[in-house]
């Protein structure tokens, strides 16, 4: 059908990524049955999880299933209605205190998913005509937030704080409000941003400080509240958005800040009203989830330790990885066609990691995306690490 | 301040990498179709010519952009309103 004519290049791209013969499309595998927070069944096969952005691996926390399974019996599924009608219960309102709580803040609202969290306050909170800087390889949800708030947009090199502050310079003339956006850890290489530099350069400017922390709470900080608490920056950031789907293990979103304000988003962000809460299922595990974030930090010691250990068994084999040790551990590889292979490779011994190919990767290298959780054993790690030894050579050029 | 073929030229020099072998860049060329750039791609061209002719280019503007020609003409539009 000609409507879908745009997509010709998109689909002569897959069919010559699938021609090499990988018996499992890489960008759409089913997981035949999860079985813990690091092990399921793909293409029948008993596989190690090595892609999952399960940081602290609570998934399958009894404490969070239970109470998950209980809200379901005494809440019903689903809340079949927006936070502004029939959508808010009293589970919601007391996850938002618990979390403004947590992070020390005065305000915190929830958002169906992590992607509406950024697409709700980023296209609510500026307005067109303010000025948004942002970090090139932040996330798609940033982009397409700053997109719908129609103001004027900026990139700046990722991490480069020269680079922001050259271009807060050069727009200080500017009316309006300036926002500068980053993240905590960016999701594909798995660094981190320089916070209390990029802190220190737009607080001179004068500028708004937004940190999307999706993959560094629970990872990062004395009390995993994330990258913000570990540079010692909170004061300076003004909004922090993050998700449930990665350490708290369900799915949706908060902002949280100290602006009372805040709550009035509630009456004009268009991703808060026009769709259902979240189920009260999800809630009560995030819930459960939060709480055992804060009273078991062994679990972050744990992650720390089996990102260490990844990080330094592909470095030893010689793979160009992120710049830093980090729960994210992404080889990076020159060619599409051995990134395939080597995937291919690692899944049928076992492993599923995370295929990135460009455009989705911070330069036109594939990645072989890890992400290492609290919940795999030392056997487990050993396994991964002994997997990626074995098929080492399948990449070429790495 | 630049002008519209300096703003042209330093286009040119920043697509030079991406062109085939015998392409020539002009004022007509896609971005896209021609030279196969992805959106990545052109936002990273944009951060180049910031910093080449010292201009502040909202991403907003690609919208608008389809050549290199088009490109060239939010530039010098940019580089009067600024």
């Amino acid at each position: 059908m000609a409507i879908f004519d745009k997509f010709e290049q998109l689909a002569e791209e897959r069919r010559r990524l699938l021609e090499g013969g990988v018996s499992v499309d890489p960008l759409d595998t089913v997981m035949g049955r999860v079985l813990s927070p690091t092990e399921a069944i793909v293409e029948g096969r008993r596989t190690i999880l090595a892609g999952t952005n399960n940081y602290l691996g609570l998934t399958f926390d009894p404490d969070c299933v239970e109470a998950a399974a209980e809200a379901a019996r005494w809440e019903g599924t689903g809340t079949t209605g927006s936070r502004m009608a029939n959508g808010t219960y009293s589970s919601h309102a007391a996850l938002e205190q618990e979390l403004a709580d947590f992070f020390g803040r005065k305000t915190a609202i929830v958002f169906s998913t992590g992607y509406q969290a950024n697409l709700g306050i980023l296209s609510s909170l500026i307005g067109p005509d303010d000025t948004i800087l942002l970090d090139a390889d932040c996330h798609a949800s940033i982009y397409d937030g700053v997109r719908l708030s129609g103001a004027e947009t900026f990139r700046f090199r990722h991490n480069r704080v020269e680079d922001l502050e050259r271009r807060l310079r050069r727009l200080r003339d500017r009316s309006g409000e300036v926002v500068v956006l980053v993240e905590g850890i960016y999701s594909m290489l798995g660094d981190r941003a320089p916070l209390a530099e990029i802190a220190e350069v737009t607080k001179a400017h004068g500028a708004y400080l937004i940190v999307d922390e999706a993959h560094s709470l629970g990872v990062l900080g004395e009390t995993g509240r994330g990258r913000a608490e570990e540079a010692g920056v909170e004061a300076a950031v003004d909004f922090v958005i993050g998700t449930f789907s990665k350490s708290l293990g369900a799915i949706g979103g908060y902002c949280v800040s100290d602006y009372p304000e805040l709550d009035l988003l509630r009456y004009t962000s268009r991703p808060y009203i026009f769709t259902a809460s979240p189920s009260p299922s999800i809630i009560a595990s995030t819930r459960e989830a939060l709480r055992i974030l804060q009273e078991r930090p062994e679990l972050r010691v744990r992650l720390w330790e089996n990102a260490e250990r990844l990080y330094r068994h592909l470095e030893g084999l010689g793979f160009r990885l992120g710049p830093e040790v980090s729960p994210v551990v992404a080889p990076r590889l020159p060619r599409a066609e051995d990134a395939l292979a080597l995937w291919q490779g690692l899944l049928e011994a076992g492993v599923y990691v995370n295929l990135v190919l460009p455009p989705a990767t911070p330069d036109d290298s594939s990645l072989l995306r890890c992400s290492v959780s609290a919940g795999h054993t030392p056997e487990q790690m050993e396994a991964i690490c002994t997997a990626f030894s074995e098929l080492r050579d399948l990449a070429h050029g790495a | 301040m630049a002008g519209y073929e300096e703003i042209v030229a330093e286009i040119r020099d920043g697509l030079a990498p991406f062109a085939k072998e015998g392409q020539t860049v002009h004022e007509g060329t896609r971005l896209v179709e021609d030279l196969g750039l992805d959106s990545l791609k052109v936002m990273d061209l944009l951060l180049e010519v910031e910093d080449r002719i010292d201009l502040s280019i909202p991403l907003n503007i690609l919208a608008d952009v389809q050549t290199v020609g088009d490109l060239a003409q939010e530039l010098e539009k940019l580089t009067q309103e600024q």
